[in-house]
């Protein structure tokens, strides 16, 4: 049915990667409603995060004179994509590294693939990704006979209890201590069974379990957070340390990174490096960053390779409304202010992308058909664009991909009939009487029948005036 | 079509035609230049569960050997030997390997800079701070601090680093946000930091 032409912008493809749920997102999310104890982890893990970055954004007087610097360097990204990841390439090239460009999931996994495998390695360890887990860069490894460590506490507790992340920063944070616990006891080789849900003594227990692992694996795959295409410098912005072990320890470094994190200059960071912590965890700073620039003798991995991933962002480029969801720097602040989000949890939106940001752009990446649920999985409150600190506007662009969406014949014929009788007023006024004899009809249910049942599942229908304003005017 | 042209391609059809000249971006922010005070910087660290200690540069070996006095102890080739009491087992980086990185107690390393507002200290591997990996897996850091390292805020930070130097920004001991968004310290990195802040 869909045809990709060579050079021409594409979606992601099918049957590879998480971008793509089982069912729609009204299905999903009603089972994450049902789930109590989802809904209370949840509540008490965004109203803490929620507190805590309002508190130390409220510390900085130029709060906002940063997310307008935010948005525009990231617009102007945008509208220089091409040139400056060429840039980019000629800096990492000239600093030791070794880039290679894949223009989908299927082709960043096989040059991740080969590259492992070149080294001789069948185990590499991993720095959370977004990326990554978008193109199911753990399952092509494994199929390769390459397992694929996770080292981050949150994706550990996923891969652990073989869970799926619902969080863009925390993934198991549908996940509580007790839980944790449980998963710890039961998944993880030589754990104590003494321990306790202290989450310290936790996360003590992921750094004894994880220790050897990170000493003697040679690989490692990570994101990056940013590229600075004038210096070829790569950043990745972390917490536990985990990240530095990754890109410090392994022998050879492969990054894989969406091509809209490209920055133009050194100096833009001083930008998204306030933005991005207070945003996400709600730290003044993050406890490590690391940043590096191909490879440095003596110090690190000394061989480093960088895959710079399409996978459909050319085709959220092509849209000039909805490109801005590219400027997203992956902070989460939109999740955690987000009523649908809190109530759903992530795993109703079917793609590694949850809340208003995937509602955004795992449509686009896909092609809206094929996450046609996604862009009505919000209530258009706009407490996403509030929080946003590149200023992406959701909710215009919900509305615009809603329109795009491909809509139920019944709602087209609906309209056109609507627009028929608006038309003639002698057929109008017969229709608002017609309208008043359904109060009696619909007193049982409130529904429509069929076809329209639809749109009545999840709505009241409302209730006829018992007269209407022309009679009211013509008896006044 | 290689991948390379592909992705190139698929991007420059998709942007469209690419402006005359680039945009340049408001930067109404605060910029660099701002006051430096030490007093917040050691606030933020204590707020991130670091230890501050302020001396004249001479005690520095006094509050190293109360850490880790009696313990092994890994420098980078270039830190100053009067920083180091005799208490302890100093461990000079010659390219140690792994194991013998891992086996040390501690660290004790110079910075690159620190930035009040965030309480952050950056190395950038010159050599009295050494290779990434001396930091990274002792569970004990030590890090010696001038009074002119300190700036105010981020930008000041980024106008003074290189970034041709692998980089190395560090705000309090590891931690993480994964278990219920709260913050719990000590997970990978070292537990505990420990900030020598010289006064001048």
């Amino acid at each position: 049915m869909r045809r990709t032409f060579l050079g021409m912008p594409a979606t992601a493809p099918r049957g590879v990667g998480h971008l793509r749920g089982e069912e729609p997102f009204p299905a999903a999310a009603r089972r994450g409603l049902a789930d109590p104890q989802l809904r209370r982890n949840l509540g008490h893990a965004t109203t803490t995060i929620r507190a805590k970055s309002g508190a130390v954004i409220g510390e900085l007087p130029d709060w906002q004179a940063l997310r307008e610097a935010g948005a525009a360097i990231k617009t102007d990204v945008l509208a220089r994509l091409p040139e400056l990841l060429e840039q980019l390439e000629v800096a990492v090239t000239a600093a030791g590294g070794i880039v290679h460009w894949a223009a989908d999931a299927v082709e960043a996994n096989r040059i991740v693939t080969e590259l492992v495998a070149a080294t001789g390695s069948d185990r590499v360890i991993k720095v959370k990704s977004m990326a990554t887990q978008e193109i199911g860069l753990n399952e092509a490894l494994e199929a390769a006979g390459i397992s694929a460590v996770e080292t981050d506490l949150a994706e550990l507790i996923v891969q652990l209890g073989e869970d799926r992340p619902s969080h863009i920063l925390v993934p198991a944070i549908h996940r509580n201590r007790a839980e944790i616990r449980e998963i710890f006891l039961q998944a993880m080789p030589g754990v104590d069974p003494s321990l306790t849900d202290d989450p310290p003594a936790l996360a003590a227990a992921a750094r004894r379990f994880l220790r050897e692992t990170f000493l003697t694996t040679r690989v490692a795959v990570s994101g990056a957070n940013f590229a600075v295409a004038e210096t070829g410098t790569l950043a990745v912005v972390e917490s536990e340390g985990n990240g530095r072990m990754c890109l410090t320890l392994p022998e050879t470094l492969i990054t894989v990174m969406g091509v809209e994190k490209v920055v133009p200059t050194w100096r833009d960071l001083e930008v998204f490096l306030q933005l991005l912590p207070r945003s996400s965890t709600g730290e003044r700073m993050n406890p490590y960053t690391s940043m590096w620039s191909g490879v440095t003798p003596g110090d690190g991995p000394q061989a480093f390779h960088l895959v710079l991933l399409d996978n459909g962002r050319s085709a959220v480029l092509a849209d000039e409304v909805g490109r801005q969801a590219l400027r997203c720097i992956r902070c989460s602040a939109c999740l955690n202010v987000c009523p649908v989000y809190e109530r759903a949890g992530g795993h109703a939106y079917g793609s590694v992308y949850p809340g208003p940001i995937g509602a955004v752009l795992s449509p686009q990446l896909t092609g809206v058909e094929e996450n046609a649920s996604l862009p009505y999985a919000s209530t258009l409150c706009g407490a996403c664009y509030d929080a946003c600190p590149v200023k992406i506007n959701i909710p215009e662009l919900l509305v615009h991909l809603r329109d795009r969406a491909p809509h139920p014949k019944a709602e087209a014929a609906a309209m056109a009939a609507a627009a028929y009788v608006m038309d003639r007023p002698a057929l109008y006024a017969a229709a608002q009487r017609a309208a008043r004899l359904s109060r009696f009809a619909g007193r049982r249910g409130r529904g429509l029948p069929p076809p329209l049942s639809g749109w009545t599942i999840g709505r009241d229908l409302p209730q006829p005036p018992e007269h209407t304003f022309r009679e009211w005017w013509a008896q006044r | 079509m290689s991948g390379r042209e592909e992705v190139l391609a698929r991007l420059r059809a998709a942007r469209g035609a690419p402006p005359r000249v680039p945009a340049e971006a408001p930067r109404d922010y605060r910029p660099a230049g701002g006051d430096a005070d030490l007093d917040l910087l050691v606030d933020r660290l204590t707020d991130y569960r670091a230890t501050v200690h302020r001396c004249a540069e001479p005690e520095v070996a006094e509050v190293v050997d109360a850490v880790l006095g009696g313990r092994r102890v890994v420098v980078p080739r270039g830190l100053p030997e009067r920083w180091l009491p005799a208490s302890v087992t100093a461990v000079t980086d010659d390219d140690l390997s792994t194991a013998e990185v891992a086996a040390a107690d501690g660290v004790v390393t110079a910075a690159a800079v620190a930035v009040a507002e965030t309480g952050t200290i950056v190395l950038d591997g010159t050599p009295d701070q050494g290779r990434r990996v001396i930091t990274l897996l002792p569970d004990v850091h030590i890090c010696v601090l001038r009074s002119e390292q300190v700036v105010a805020g981020v930008p000041d930070a980024v106008a003074r680093l290189d970034p041709r130097r692998p980089l190395t920004w560090i705000s309090g001991p590891s931690a993480t946000s994964d278990i219920e968004l709260n913050r719990v310290e000590g997970v990978h990195g070292p537990r505990n930091l420990h900030v020598v802040l010289l006064t001048s």
